[in-house]
């Protein structure tokens, strides 16, 4: 799929962001068929010191990455109006854009900022929406992240997921016993990132709850695999109950109450529910097979997973009334670490077919279809955004480990600005209060 | 003690005989690790010239990598008689316990692996005491492809990382 290359180019940003200057690049490397072209305007500013973000180029990116829309270089823009009565819709029907996003920040005290953002059709000639948003100076990403929901949602009809976060895994180049394991916490596109844990021993597997306010994850820091959950707002941890053998994979229930995951105490790697309130574990799985990887039906009502009891690792579910397990994946000799789109419909997975080639494919539970997202070797850990849009998985670029997303359809590709280290194991957030 | 040898040499026969299975059934193109197995940590068996039998001296010169085919949890014949000799100096000194950290490739994903990386732990700990170790003077532990013990991605490393670790935390 997809060999073709109509389109590569590299847009190079440059934010001079006090804390954290990085630099991103967004690489499209595939054929993209009819993105909505989209001019976001850089926004006035009536304050006295320069403000530490570009909210309008935060803005632009952002739709550009969801692989809806394709925005406007505003190298290239005729004019720049930052209120109605400086649009001429002139400018952009010339330019070929069909939306336009103008906006004007004022300073509302000494750390806030008013921002009032409109929409235009261009075509129709008509304004779309006028909004506006305070935020903090220091936060004004939160307003960007904002204000790309809004643009999105009103356009697409699809509810934006720019206010989400990420966590991932960091591991320092080097072997053996000289590593340093980071768990970290970003917005959804890899920026203000800030660490959450770190060990000596290894880190993996973070899970969000699906109100976001907890995490779940595995850390060797006791020497032994262990799962801990972790209140997001007052960074409090709690260990669940461990046993000898694995202690893994750990999967939220939707409804927060549960809690997946895999147990070898009795010899051999098998799925459990552990019941968060009644402290109840229940034993799921009863195969001399590897079963782990679970994962939830968004209705509760079914358990995904991985196991190799056909033979090689493929994905399972199993229905919770009847404990009844049928067979979900067929093409490829190997199938592994699903995950669900919210609506239930779509299954990204880890997949091996004919090339031999670890890459993240996507399954249509309805059709069966399957389409491979992704084209390097070893891609894994494939995490979906709460409106799927987006999926986020783990990579390797020159040996080392990164993060990349791809759009659900294929058509967008990019990697994420990479921080210190081999990078692992992105978990995308739900949506957020 | 009867019974125990007679264990012993039902649980040989099978690791020989699924060994011995697995390699006629085609390894997946990295049967070339074989040759070069000597990892730098470790001496091999036959070099124990000069120190006594079943001495803490002779434990310190065993094998203490073993390594594994991919996707595999096989034991290679080559290294039982290493691991006996192990099984033999646990049986011999009760207070002595080991650990044994299992280790898989960098490829297939994380969770995978460290159940894979467990049933190799877990088919070293078998040896072991079959031949003759408590089950209590051993703990096993899987790391999956956490810890690799060379970096890259090509068979090189990948053939020294797909390992269990036998390590003594008292003798």
């Amino acid at each position: 799929m997809n060999k073709l290359k109509c389109l590569v180019f590299a847009v190079v940003m440059l934010f001079s962001a006090g804390l954290m200057a990085q630099q991103l690049v967004v690489e499209v490397t595939q054929g993209v068929d009819s993105p909505v072209p989209v001019a976001v305007v850089p926004f006035g500013w009536s304050g006295d010191s320069a403000l530490t973000e570009d909210v309008a180029a935060i803005v632009s990116q952002n739709l550009a990455r969801s692989g809806f829309f394709r925005s406007m270089n505003r190298q290239n823009m005729l004019s720049f109006p930052n209120q109605e009565d400086q649009v001429f819709f002139r400018d952009w029907r010339m330019v070929n854009q069909d939306y336009l996003v103008i906006g004007s920040m004022q300073p509302l005290s000494a750390d806030e900022v008013r921002v009032t953002f409109e929409l235009y059709d261009v075509l129709k000639e008509q304004k779309m929406l006028t909004r506006e948003v305070s935020a903090g100076r220091n936060n004004l990403r939160d307003a960007a992240h904002f204000i790309s929901d809004v643009i999105f949602e009103e356009i697409t009809g699809i509810k934006g997921a720019f206010s989400t976060r990420i966590v991932y895994v960091t591991a320092d180049r080097g072997q053996g016993t000289n590593q340093r394991f980071r768990l970290h916490m970003a917005d959804w596109d890899g920026e203000r990132a800030r660490t959450i844990l770190e060990s000596n021993e290894p880190i993996l597997s973070p899970a969000w709850s699906f109100d976001g306010s907890k995490l779940a994850y595995v850390s060797f820091e006791t020497s032994r695999p262990v799962v801990y959950i972790q209140h997001l707002a007052t960074g409090q941890r709690e260990q669940i109950q461990s046993f000898p053998g694995l202690n893994g994979a750990p999967a939220w229930s939707p409804d927060g109450n549960r809690l997946a995951v895999v147990l070898s105490k009795d010899g051999n790697p098998e799925i459990y529910v552990l019941d968060l309130r009644s402290r109840d574990l229940q034993r799921m799985t009863q195969n001399s097979a590897i079963d782990t990887e679970p994962f939830w039906a968004p209705d509760g009502r079914s358990l995904f997973f991985t196991s190799d009891r056909g033979g090689s690792p493929q994905i399972y579910r199993m229905d919770l009334a009847s404990r009844a397990v049928e067979r979900v994946t067929f093409e490829g000799s190997y199938n592994a670490r699903g995950r669900l789109t919210q609506d239930g419909r779509f299954l990204t997975m880890v997949h091996r077919g004919s090339s031999r080639r670890f890459q993240i494919a996507v399954q249509d539970l309805k059709s069966g279809r399957v389409d491979i997202l992704t084209n390097s070797d070893y891609d894994e850990s494939p995490s979906i955004a709460p409106n799927g849009s987006i999926v986020m998985y783990a990579t390797q670029e020159a040996g080392r480990g990164i993060l990349a997303a791809v759009s659900l359809d294929g058509r967008i590709r990019f990697n994420m600005p990479v921080p210190q280290g081999d990078v692992r194991e992105p978990a995308w957030s739900p949506f957020l209060k | 003690m009867r019974s125990v040898h007679f264990t012993k040499a039902l649980a040989l026969a099978a690791v020989m005989a699924i060994a011995a299975g697995c390699s006629s059934s085609g390894s997946k193109g990295d049967s070339g690790a074989l040759t070069d197995t000597v990892g730098a940590s470790s001496i091999g068996a036959g070099s124990t010239g000069g120190v006594t039998p079943g001495s803490w001296e002779e434990v310190q010169q065993l094998r203490n990598v073993f390594l594994f085919e991919f996707d595999r949890a096989v034991v290679r014949p080559e290294f039982l008689p290493d691991l006996e000799k192990h099984a033999r100096f646990l049986a011999n000194n009760p207070s002595a316990r080991v650990r044994l950290d299992g280790h898989t490739d960098e490829r297939g994903t994380r969770e995978y692996n460290m159940a894979l990386g467990e049933r190799r732990a877990q088919a070293v700990e078998r040896v072991l005491m079959v031949n003759g170790a408590n089950s209590g003077q051993i703990e096993s532990v899987s790391y999956g492809e956490e810890r690799p013990a060379v970096v890259g991605n090509h068979e090189g490393a990948w053939s020294q990382n797909r390992r269990v670790e036998l390590r003594y935390l008292s003798r």
